[in-house]
């Protein structure tokens, strides 16, 4: 395959294509897929994690802690989700290298923000600015990650609290008749009880977060976007492989990936769905129930 | 320079009209409140014409998904999932490089050149964008509420012998959106929220016209501060969703007008639909 392709300008017609569509910026595009697939990974378990906290410190019974839960649940009812993409990753920076700022150069006399400018020692940027390229690469998309779970995560805390308030109190009120602690019932009870109401918002929060990989473009991670406009753009002869402007057969590839994506999750949320409504109290549960006798 | 100053020269700046520079450095808090809320002209813009082409175009499709005949109900079906099912921001994309592709020189139809290059730029593209994507997601919404229908009323109108024309106009159409206006009042507000993609997705924005986030973003990368421009931006989008709640809400009472006070629905906002 790499003798065929040494020359590019001698080859025509599927010879042409299979090395355009393998030379190493390609592989790199395909690479980028992974970085979609990792981001959907790492974030929806993060997400979940901080939907979980808000949604019960929305129930807290100390008001603070309440109020901070229902104010993360409230933040992303007004405010478009993009705002968060573009304000977090750079807040946190700035955050982060502060308290470092602090931390290990105590006798900085100067104010950190001059002007327009945010200064901070040397030691404390993040990351150093002697360590290698590919540790820039991993800060900025967990800068990116985090920006995801903070905002999904307020989404998902809103499904969450939803779900707890739609367990039935009659289940609650035998867990209490039974002598357990307001603990005890929210560990044994509430929280094995709500998934099944929480699924349906979930399983939209899911689509909608697939949908907003695309966004990591914006926040300057190499990613499918960045990757479709490189490539598809047009190539002079200076290139080995040039071609006019391509970019839409690329857009329309990425268009195809997630639409594939929405088709199989739509898939495998509907068996969860039929799965968890087991043996429930519900109306599906209910239909489950006779159609079995 | 005065803070009327600032506002006489860049509060119509996002469609033109004024100081043809942008401040370069020396932020004021008026200028960032002034150039932010001007560019929030085009986010009304977009919102409220592709809301109001797409209601039309969304009851159409409603009916077509519910139709028995399927050379009806499949292109709507497709066209629903086409939009539903894909990232907004690779809509836009897309679309970009589709309009960009016409001929510039515009097109020959029976002798008549049609002028296609204006369809590049983002108030007539990314419009059309918008457009079709809200029309997609309403029209689930109000397919499911023509679904939702209660069998009862359909019933009732026979009885009366309504038909056709006459029974949807007045017995089905109503109660849909009747069902359906909580959820139509969410699609309302995340379409707001997403004209903020418009100048960031390939649409280019012209002599620096943009919208709210986009003079947000300038004034974030210039200070290098973005304490201060988001929040003003996610200020000024608290007060556009407010009004649409009370806009959204005045409908639904309407809508709603025969029920007694206690059993009409509330509108509830839940962030529910993002693109």
């Amino acid at each position: 395959m790499m003798d065929a392709c040494a020359d590019p300008s001698a080859l025509s017609g599927l010879g042409w294509l299979l090395c355009y569509l393998s030379t190493g910026k390609h592989l790199l595009f395909y690479a980028s897929f992974g970085t979609v697939l990792l981001l959907l990974a790492v974030t929806a378990p993060v997400a979940l994690g901080f939907g979980f906290m808000g949604a019960l410190a929305a129930r807290a019974r100390l008001w603070p802690v309440r109020v901070i839960g229902r104010a993360y649940t409230a933040m992303v009812r007004g405010v478009p989700d993009i705002i968060f993409f573009l304000f977090v990753p750079i807040a946190l920076d700035q955050g982060f290298e502060y308290v470092r700022h602090r931390v290990k150069c105590p006798d900085w006399t100067e104010p950190v923000r001059q002007g327009s400018d945010f200064v901070v020692c040397q030691a404390a940027k993040l990351p150093l600015s002697t360590s290698p390229q590919i540790w820039h690469e991993v800060y900025g998309f967990a800068l990116a990650v985090l920006a995801f779970a903070v905002v999904f995560g307020a989404f998902a805390a809103n499904v969450l609290a939803g779900a707890m308030q739609a367990v039935p109190r009659a289940q609650l009120e035998t867990a209490e008749a039974y002598g357990m602690t307001p603990r005890q019932v929210t560990r044994r009870i509430l929280i094995p009880q709500m998934w099944i109401f929480a699924l349906p918002g979930l399983s939209n929060l899911w689509m909608i977060l697939i949908k907003a990989t695309p966004l990591l473009f914006l926040l300057g991670v190499e990613d499918v976007v960045y990757w479709a406009r490189e490539l598809g753009s047009a190539k002079t002869q200076a290139y080995s492989y040039p071609h006019p402007d391509w970019r839409l057969w690329y857009f329309l590839a990425l268009l195809l990936f997630y639409l594939g994506m929405t088709k199989i999750s739509e898939a495998v949320l509907g068996r969860l769905t039929a799965r968890l409504a087991r043996g429930q109290a519900t109306m599906a549960g209910e239909a489950m129930r006779k159609a079995a006798a | 320079m005065s803070c009327t100053q600032t506002i006489l020269d860049y509060g119509l700046r996002s469609i033109g009209i004024g100081e043809r520079l942008l401040p370069k450095s020396d932020f004021t808090l008026c200028q960032q409140f002034t150039l932010i809320g001007s560019g929030l002209i085009w986010n009304v813009y977009f919102g409220v014409l592709a809301l109001a082409a797409g209601f039309f175009f969304a009851n159409a499709l409603a009916l077509a998904k519910a139709s028995h005949l399927a050379w009806l109900r499949r292109p709507a079906d497709w066209f629903i999932f086409l939009f539903r099912g894909s990232p907004l921001f690779i809509q836009f994309f897309l679309a970009y490089e589709m309009l960009v592709l016409l001929p510039r020189t515009g097109i020959d139809i029976f002798g008549l050149t049609v002028a296609t290059s204006w369809l590049t730029k983002a108030w007539a593209g990314a419009l059309i964008v918008l457009f079709l994507n809200t029309a997609a997601y309403s029209a689930e919404i109000f397919h499911g509420a023509l679904m939702a229908v209660p069998k009862g009323d359909i019933e009732a109108a026979d009885a009366y012998g309504l038909t056709g024309w006459q029974k949807f106009r007045r017995i089905l159409w109503p109660t849909m959106l009747r069902l359906a206006w909580p959820s139509y009042t969410n699609e309302a507000i995340f379409l707001f929220h997403a004209t903020t993609l418009v100048f960031f997705s390939g649409f280019p924005a012209l002599r620096q016209q943009g919208d709210a986030l986009y003079y947000a973003k300038y004034f974030a990368d210039k200070t290098f501060n973005p304490f201060i421009p988001y929040p003003i931006v996610a200020g000024y989008f608290i007060a556009l969703t407010l009004v649409l709640i009370v806009i959204f809400g005045w409908v639904n009472r309407r809508l709603n007008r025969h029920l007694p006070g206690s059993m009409r629905p509330r509108l509830r906002v839940r962030p529910q639909i993002i693109r």
